[in-house]
């Protein structure tokens, strides 16, 4: 009986473990190996180079420009996808008034709802596409919305200009991930006992403090764990970065994924392209693991 | 009865997991474990005055062909005149605009395909290429006799020059098929109604840009997302004023090569035309397809291109435009070079792997592309020019194309050329590309720009792992 037991599971286990060995485990373990060669990419051939290749990245400009990029996302792309979609999100669950009906979302909120997780639908690439056309100068719907209201001067060549082109391209990703953080939150709210709101709509409390003192403390883990989550989307960024900017004008809006990229598809630098991804391994682990430590909290009980 | 805890089941289940990721790595390596010694087993066939390379003619031959500017079709009439050679031989053709990524790994696994046109922005980096003898030496194609005329070598029936930029240490690794000028580009009707003439002088371009401005137009516009076509004309201008060398230095990386006096009076003549507003707003955020489609419908004069831009714009071109390119002005009157001497070079690098399984068929396409017949097949299909001397290009060419013929027969011998692109492509794309974004939106100025270019030369001269070229 135990035997069989046992078999069963291990049928059921193994081919699936082969399949995540061979194209996630095995990929990982080779980049590490690869790291160390100076290979190119277009050949058998490679000698192992030790560590030449972290060496050079210490003294690689353009790696600490992309990664400075990545630093700042990193520093403002959780706070605000969460601190939107924490708003929205209460708005269209609690931020009601509170009527003889009691606790409910603001009107049309299942509308909003569906409005807001839009992106969401939608593959990077086609968001890509979308924001690089909405922010051409002469054609574009953000230049023609600010002159058609009369903000004509703010109107500017978005991707061009180095000093808004990161903004531009940071505000589109905030835009592509507030939508499901919405939902996420949402249902995460749904849980949380009506009581407890009506207790503190009766107390005076306003909807900030409602928001500030009851609903992100009940969230706590929900938003750990999007902290998470929206602390590796910012490291990333290579996709959205590559289709509306390509890292330019003049290397501004630059991410790690973007470099790491060229290095191996455009300089043909395997081995180098390979350390980057080494190096960026390590961050992504250790800001993971930051992140966790830091917002570990008691949890609530009710 | 349940001794099974999840933990001790995940524990035997990673066990085998490692054991799985251990064959792998050694049975998939991404690093590729083909054997290099192995002898070579591309296709052979009888050497004889009609085959010289050799062709096995039932072989099948893989082409891949970069979809851009000149699209796929006069591929397809090449394979054609090769089929019609060789009935036997099965052509297999794909194109793409990912060249680099989609051949990689097929190079790392030693089945590559016959033919790749490694051109675009996704080209397979050349150096590393050549570095790595991934390429086939072109010798035996270019010394065998030519199609048309049995008495002459392939390579003596090119435009004097067209072997230059595939061409590393003496080995020819690359053909660059196609003949290019560069220069800028303007509409002859609209210069024509407007009663303006191009300027022959830096000043007086200047003193043209500003009547221009004044009749409400703007005198330029540039491909804003890839600035480094602005890198051109001042390259050219420089040329011209201080003669080849300054092109021969940078190519050769030579120290302080950019910060020769020529290239900083071309840099600092350029970028007056973004200090003084002659620049068409907002051409820092178009790309090339934009900004070219602007200049098309007249919104800015001048833009500086290669001549495919006739091709590329084909679709929205009005009839009567009269696309016209002109060599850049001259900026003193004592340049060294005339003003009409201008930028010709080869371009549209075909190539042939070193490990290809139809080598020599490989080998005969070019030879084939490189007849009379392939060459006036190109030019007819794509309105641009072919490294082929000689070719009856027919009267009938278009605008553009007329232009060109007439700018390269008035440049005569006093053209010039540069090939640090094709050395180091980093260089250009990346280095030089973000240092003429940021002085033709006024982040530096043109001292900075040189200091910039020579900072982005002097790294690839001190980065080792990139192999070094020099001509003269």
């Amino acid at each position: 009986m135990r035997h069989g037991r046992r078999l069963f599971a291990i049928t059921f286990l193994v081919p699936a473990v082969a399949v995540y060995a061979v194209f996630v485990i095995s990929p990982y373990l080779q980049a590490f190996q690869i790291s160390a060669t100076n290979w190119r990419g277009l050949s058998p051939k490679w000698d192992y180079v030790g560590t030449a290749n972290f060496r050079n990245l210490l003294s690689d400009e353009y790696f600490w420009n992309a990664l400075q990029h990545n630093a700042i996302l990193l520093a403002v792309l959780p706070v605000a996808t969460i601190a939107l979609g924490l708003f929205f999100a209460s708005m269209l669950s609690v931020g009601g008034h509170g009527g003889r009906a009691g606790v409910r979302g603001i009107p049309g909120s299942g509308f909003y709802r569906i409005v807001y997780f839009f992106p969401q639908v939608l593959s990077v690439a086609i968001i890509g596409i979308l924001w690089r056309e909405m922010y051409a100068p002469n054609g574009g719907l953000v230049n023609g919305f600010l002159r058609a209201v009369g903000l004509g001067a703010l109107a500017r060549p978005w991707l061009g200009d180095p000093d808004v082109a990161f903004w531009a391209v940071l505000f589109v990703m905030i835009w592509s991930n507030v939508g499901f953080y919405v939902v996420l939150f949402g249902a995460a709210m749904q849980s949380i006992p009506r009581e407890i709101y009506e207790a503190v709509l009766l107390d005076g409390a306003s909807r900030f403090t409602t928001l500030w003192r009851i609903t992100v403390p009940l969230l706590w883990d929900t938003i750990q764990v999007a902290w998470v989550y929206l602390a590796i989307i910012a490291l990333d960024g290579f996709a959205l970065v590559q289709i509306i900017t390509n890292g330019g004008p003049a290397f501004s809006t630059d991410v790690i994924g973007l470099r790491l990229y060229n290095t191996a598809f455009a300089d043909a630098k395997f081995g180098y392209a390979s350390a980057i991804g080494v190096a960026m391994f390590f961050v992504t682990l250790s800001v993971a693991i930051a992140f966790l430590r830091l917002s570990r909290r008691e949890r609530l009980e009710y | 009865m349940n001794t099974y805890t999840r933990r001790s089941l995940l524990k035997s289940a990673a066990g085998s997991g490692v054991l799985a990721a251990t064959t792998a790595a050694l049975g998939a390596c991404a690093l590729g474990g083909g054997d290099d010694d192995k002898p070579n087993d591309s296709a052979q066939g009888a050497k004889n005055s009609t085959n010289p390379l050799g062709v096995k003619e039932d072989a099948p031959l893989e082409i891949v062909i970069f979809n851009g500017g000149f699209g796929e079709d006069y591929a397809k009439a090449h394979e054609g005149m090769y089929t019609e050679k060789y009935p036997k031989a099965q052509i297999k053709h794909s194109a793409t605009q990912q060249i680099g990524t989609t051949l990689q790994p097929r190079f790392v696994d030693g089945s590559p395909p016959d033919v790749i046109d490694n051109s675009g922005a996704g080209q397979i980096d050349f150096n590393g290429l050549v570095s790595q003898g991934a390429l086939a030496d072109l010798a035996p194609m270019l010394d065998a006799p030519s199609i048309d005329d049995p008495g002459k070598k392939v390579r003596d029936t090119l435009l004097p020059g067209s072997l230059l930029p595939g061409t590393y240490d003496g080995k020819t690794m690359a053909l660059n098929y196609t003949y290019t000028v560069y220069g800028l580009w303007y509409s002859a009707k609209l210069m024509a109604d407007k009663g303006w003439a191009y300027p022959k002088t830096w000043d007086e371009m200047i003193a043209l840009c500003k009547t221009i401005k004044a009749a409400g137009v703007s005198p330029w516009t540039y491909q804003g997302k890839h600035p480094r076509y602005m890198s051109w004309p001042i390259l050219s201008a420089a040329a011209k004023m201080a003669g080849q060398d300054v092109l021969i230095a940078i190519d050769n990386l030579e120290p302080n090569a950019w910060k020769h006096e020529a290239i900083l009076a071309a840099a600092e003549a350029y970028s007056q035309l973004a200090v003084d507003g002659y620049i068409m707003p907002g051409s820092e955020g178009l790309d090339h397809i934009q900004s070219q489609t602007e200049w098309c419908k007249g919104k800015a004069v001048f833009i500086s291109c290669g001549s495919w831009l006739e091709s590329e714009q084909k679709a929205v071109t009005p009839a009567d435009f009269g696309m016209t390119v002109a060599p850049t002005p001259s900026l003193t009157s004592g340049d060294k070079l005339p003003f009409e001497a201008l930028r010709g070079t080869s371009g549209e690098p075909f190539i042939v792997p070193a490990k290809a399984k139809n080598l020599n068929g490989g080998l005969e396409y070019l030879r084939i592309m490189l007849s009379k017949k392939g060459a006036a097949d190109f030019t007819g299909k794509t309105a641009s020019l072919t490294c082929v001397s000689g070719v009856d290009v027919g009267s009938n060419l278009p605008p553009g194309l007329t232009s060109v013929t007439k700018a390269l027969k008035a440049s005569g011998d006093k053209g010039f050329n540069w090939v640090y692109n094709s050395y180091y492509r980093k260089l250009e794309r990346e280095l030089v590309d973000a240092a003429c974004g940021q002085l033709f939106t006024k982040q530096i100025n043109a001292k900075q720009f040189v200091e910039q270019c020579q900072k982005g030369a002097d790294s690839i001269a001190k980065d080792d792992t990139i192999k070094k070229y020099k001509r003269s």
